[in-house]
């Protein structure tokens, strides 16, 4: 079993390693061909595992493939961890990337940087399986940088432009911060329980729950509540939740397909798998998990709002995901963990088909992203235009698509809940359900509706993209139909989890939903009649009458609401927070350090200083070599006198 | 009654003032070296009185090698005054500074 | 008596001592110095050390000091220029003096009691001879370092002749082994030539 897991991590990387280092020697047919293997063959594995922990035939698989050192008792450890969570994560990172691979054959297609796109994105796929696959907090951390690293590459791939690289050092940067947060966490796991490995720590969690530490004199905080928000700060940087979100939006400087695999269906999630993965402890720390939910309902509504602004196809797109992220955090906060992985799923398979559907129109505009310089695409490109309009329908949580049972699942659950924040999450929620409609029909109709504004150049080229690009948006759109339909049940109300995830009876708010109804039929019908789809095509709605019916609206609005709507263009001024006064902040603390501290304090002082002092001294001493027999003679008699008198003394 | 300690007390007064003779000596290599003599005479006096007051005749002996190896020392010392005599035409010891550090 | 002996001639060497170090003139300070000598030669006399005492006039003044006294006179010393930069470190240099004499004689003076032992012994009697006594020591025991000492003498001896030899330039001097080396060839040589004269 376990070279059937090492395959399943192994077989990108060396796709990767091939793709990289090898990329002349293969050419680009090469480069592709043998990633896509590599990936064809994780996914296929992955599936099998799976089916296998479904039916039984396969074992939950936790142990140790190779121990890297021993330090002090602490083991630190490559090793796997494969039951139905991760399980589940491989199988949706396998295919989501299969996908992407295949569709990065069409559209990087002119790209001088082919195959190191490929060895990138391979690359990327290994780091993603290291991380759901791994068994202890050492290897999780590994897999954490090593997305963070990829990310780097590949949101800067076309180096050579300045905003490329300015998006990809900002988001290093702020993944960084809460990488840092991160580490502490994982400080604080190895200080309380002085191990790495996640069955040890989840075995020791229920013993700390009195425990407390007194960071700062005086203030004792709950060990507990003190790791759980800790590991949170990481997974507010990894999967963009406020205020860590900044760098997502300008990650769109990347090439589409990344922004797909990455920044919509794997390393974004990755924040909310930890979370899961962590929900013994966290669902000891009621304080992480108000923290978790009032943090996810913020994104979840504030973030959406911004997608209401925005004029590039995939800056849209980014900030629904930033607000679907907000949706699956908040239903981590209310340990309804089930419905934030489900959510996870579907939203994979929806949001990377927005993606490469968005890619596809940008393609057949040749690359140009500007929504109002669009228009009427649907007769032109119309796999394209029924493949974007599902993952739409699936977006909104139209009911029957999968995007539905999860949305759903989540709001209710929120409704159920009862711990401090659950009020406002669930107003949050629910006007999201609102604002989401009306960002996602704005970008179709202003996309593939109405009057073309294209000019007559742009048009002649239109036509739909080759089927590379068109069969992964069938892919994806197929799962995005039927699979919430075909696992709802399944995953949130059949102990899917089997143990995986751990949810407190207290906290259990999806058994208290189940209690009403199980089905997905049933949640169909309680559907229609729900606020949720009201609110959905009330959103619907009103995009048709505002950028279809009277176009000239919006407009008008954006004049009469002129403070709002500046609020939003700017971001809610938190890009501008952090270039004027977090980053100036930080130079000039760098700069201090260096001229005081390095140049003056350590160089000046200690190092030439120290120098200095013994040129100095030796200068000093020198002075009594004065070449003269009698000053010698001197003192010798003054060392003699000394001598006799320290003697004299001493007895 | 002379004891042990009045002549102890002379050899010291003696190598007390050759070595105040050296320090206080600027311009003669030769009061240098009588100096040294001086001193060894000094030493040699303790040992001659340590000899008898403890009934060993090793303090003899070694007066007696002292003896030659301070006249072998200033019959060479008294070689390299001449030796530095002639290159430099003058004994003062005030110039003898080029080993200054 | 022997009190007498002791303070008289103890005075002297001291003063004579002085006496080397305040003298102007190089002759003087050597004078001085043969007086201490002689001076405490008799001294080690009363010590009963009488074959060192002799040796100490014998060796000591007779070839060391008329040693000290040729090199004197052949330096031909400017005897004005010895005097200046006396009194420069004289407070200081004196101090020093005072203070380790202070020293010495307390610890000689104020501490006998842990040199009881050392006792005067009795005198010895008038045919007692302090050279054999040494003789015996020195041929026997110390024989290794008599040796010694005469090499360091031949030492001392080739030290000062390699030192100060110089020969006079274009002296004119046989080099015996020279002349008896010399061969048939580096003096003759047989040259054939045709006669001037026809006979």
């Amino acid at each position: 079993m376990e070279s059937l897991y090492l395959s399943i991590v192994l077989a990108p990387l060396l796709a990767a390693v091939i793709a990289g280092l090898a990329g002349r020697l293969v050419g680009r047919a090469g480069a592709h061909t043998v990633t896509i293997l590599g990936v064809a063959v994780a996914f296929g594995l992955s599936v099998y595992v799976l089916l296998g922990l479904l039916d039984g035939s396969i074992e939950v698989y936790n142990d140790t493939v190779y121990v890297w050192g021993i330090s002090d008792g602490v083991r630190m450890e490559v090793g796997f961890l494969v039951d139905r969570l991760s399980a589940l994560m491989m199988t949706v990172v396998t295919f989501v990337s299969l996908m992407v691979h295949i569709y990065t054959i069409g559209y990087m297609k002119d790209d001088p940087g082919y195959q190191r796109f490929f060895s990138y994105i391979s690359l990327f796929t290994f780091a993603m399986l290291m991380l759901v696959m791994s068994n202890n907090f050492l290897q999780l951390f590994f897999g954490w940088e090593a997305v963070g690293v990829v990310s780097y590459l590949l949101i800067g791939f076309w180096f050579k432009r300045p905003s490329a690289v300015h998006a990809n050092l900002k988001a290093f940067l702020v993944n960084r911060v809460g990488d840092f947060g991160f580490l502490l966490g994982i400080a604080a796991v190895l200080y309380f329980t002085d191990s790495l490995d996640y069955q040890e720590v989840f075995a020791a969690a229920p013993a700390l729950q009195g425990a407390t530490i007194e960071v700062f004199d005086g203030h004792a905080w709950s060990a507990l509540s003190l790791i759980c928000i800790l590991l949170f700060v990481g997974a507010m940087g990894k999967s963009a939740q406020v205020p860590l979100h900044v760098w997502l939006p300008d990650s769109m400087e990347g090439p589409t397909p990344i922004s797909a695999l990455i920044h919509a269906a794997t390393m974004v999630t990755a924040g909310i798998f930890m979370v899961a993965r962590m929900s013994p402890l966290f669902e000891l720390s009621l304080t992480a998990l108000s923290v978790v939910l009032v943090i996810g309902a913020t994104t979840a509504l504030f973030m959406g709002l911004l997608g209401l602004v925005q004029n590039d196809i995939k800056r849209v797109v980014a900030y629904s995901t930033l607000s679907q992220l907000g949706y699956m955090t908040v239903a981590l906060g209310v340990s309804a963990h089930a419905a934030g992985i489900f959510h996870l799923m579907t939203h994979a398979f929806f949001k990377a088909l927005l993606f490469l559907a968005a890619g596809s129109v940008i393609i057949a505009m040749h690359h140009e992203q500007d929504m109002r310089k669009m228009g009427g695409l649907r007769k032109y490109m119309p796999i394209t235009y029924w493949t974007a309009l599902i993952g739409s329908l699936a977006l909104i949580g139209f009911p029957g698509s999968s995007g539905f049972f999860s949305k759903d699942a989540i709001i209710e659950a929120v409704h159920f809940a009862s711990i401090p924040g659950a009020g406002y999450a669930y107003v949050c929620v629910l006007s999201g359900v609102f604002v989401t409609a009306l960002y996602t029909f704005r970008m179709m109709f202003l996309v593939f509706h109405g009057k073309e504004r294209m000019d007559a150049h742009a048009r002649e080229h239109l036509h739909e993209s080759p089927w590379v690009v068109t069969l992964p948006l069938i892919l994806l759109a197929i799962p995005s139909l039927v699979v919430g339909w075909l696992t709802e049940e399944a995953i949130l109300f059949e102990n899917y989890f089997d143990g995986a995830i751990q949810v407190l009876p207290s906290h259990d708010v999806l058994a208290e939903l189940g209690q009403h109804g199980t089905t997905p039929a049933y949640f169909l019908i309680h559907g229609l009649l729900a606020p949720p789809f009201l609110l959905a095509v009330a959103g619907v709605a009103l995009a048709w009458y505002l950028y279809l019916r009277r176009p000239e609206i919006p407009a008008r609005l954006a004049g009469r609401f002129a403070l709002p709507y500046r609020w939003l263009v700017n971001k809610y001024y938190f890009d501008d927070f952090n270039e004027k006064v977090l980053a100036p902040a930080t130079r000039a603390l760098g700069q201090r350090l260096w001229r005081t501290g390095d140049e003056t304090l350590i160089d000046g002082a200690m190092v030439n200083g120290s120098a200095r002092i013994v040129g100095w001294l030796s200068g000093a001493v020198s002075r009594v070599q004065t070449g003269y027999l009698y000053h010698y003679a001197f003192a010798m008699i003054i060392g003699l006198a000394a001598m006799l008198g320290w003697l004299l003394l001493e007895s | 009654m002379i004891t042990v300690s009045h002549y102890l007390t002379l050899s010291s007064l003696l190598f007390i003032l050759s070595i105040a003779g050296i320090f206080l000596n600027r311009k003669n290599v030769i009061l240098l070296l009588m100096c040294i003599e001086l001193m060894l005479l000094a030493v040699n006096f303790n040992f001659i009185t340590l000899s008898r007051f403890l009934g060993d005749t090793a303090g003899q002996v070694f007066v007696f090698f002292i003896l030659t190896v301070a006249a072998a020392e200033s019959a060479i010392g008294l070689a390299i005054l001449v030796v530095l005599f002639r290159s430099r035409k003058n004994i003062e010891v005030e110039s003898l500074d080029s080993m200054k550090g | 008596m022997e009190a007498f002996i002791f303070y008289f001639f103890g005075s002297v060497l001291i003063l004579a001592g002085i006496g080397v170090i305040i003298a102007r003139n190089p002759v003087h300070s050597a004078m001085s110095l043969v007086l201490a000598f002689v001076t405490s030669s008799f001294l080690w006399m009363l010590l009963e050390a009488e074959f060192l005492a002799i040796v100490l006039v014998l060796v000591y003044v007779g070839a060391v000091m008329v040693l000290f006294l040729f090199v004197v006179m052949m330096l031909d010393v400017n005897v004005s220029q010895t005097r200046a930069g006396f009194t420069r470190y004289a407070p200081l240099g004196i101090g020093l003096v005072i203070l380790i004499v202070g020293m010495l004689g307390y610890v000689v003076w104020a501490r006998t009691q842990e040199m009881n032992f050392l006792q005067a012994p009795p005198r010895a009697a008038a045919d007692f001879s302090n050279t054999e006594v040494l003789g015996s020591q020195l041929y026997t025991v110390y024989m290794y370092p008599f040796e010694l000492a005469a090499v360091i003498l031949l030492v001392a001896i080739v030290a000062a002749i390699s030192l100060t030899m110089r020969r006079r330039p274009g002296l004119k001097v046989q080099n015996v082994a020279r002349q008896v080396a010399v061969r048939r060839e580096d003096r003759v040589r047989i040259v054939s030539m045709e006669a001037d004269k026809e006979s």
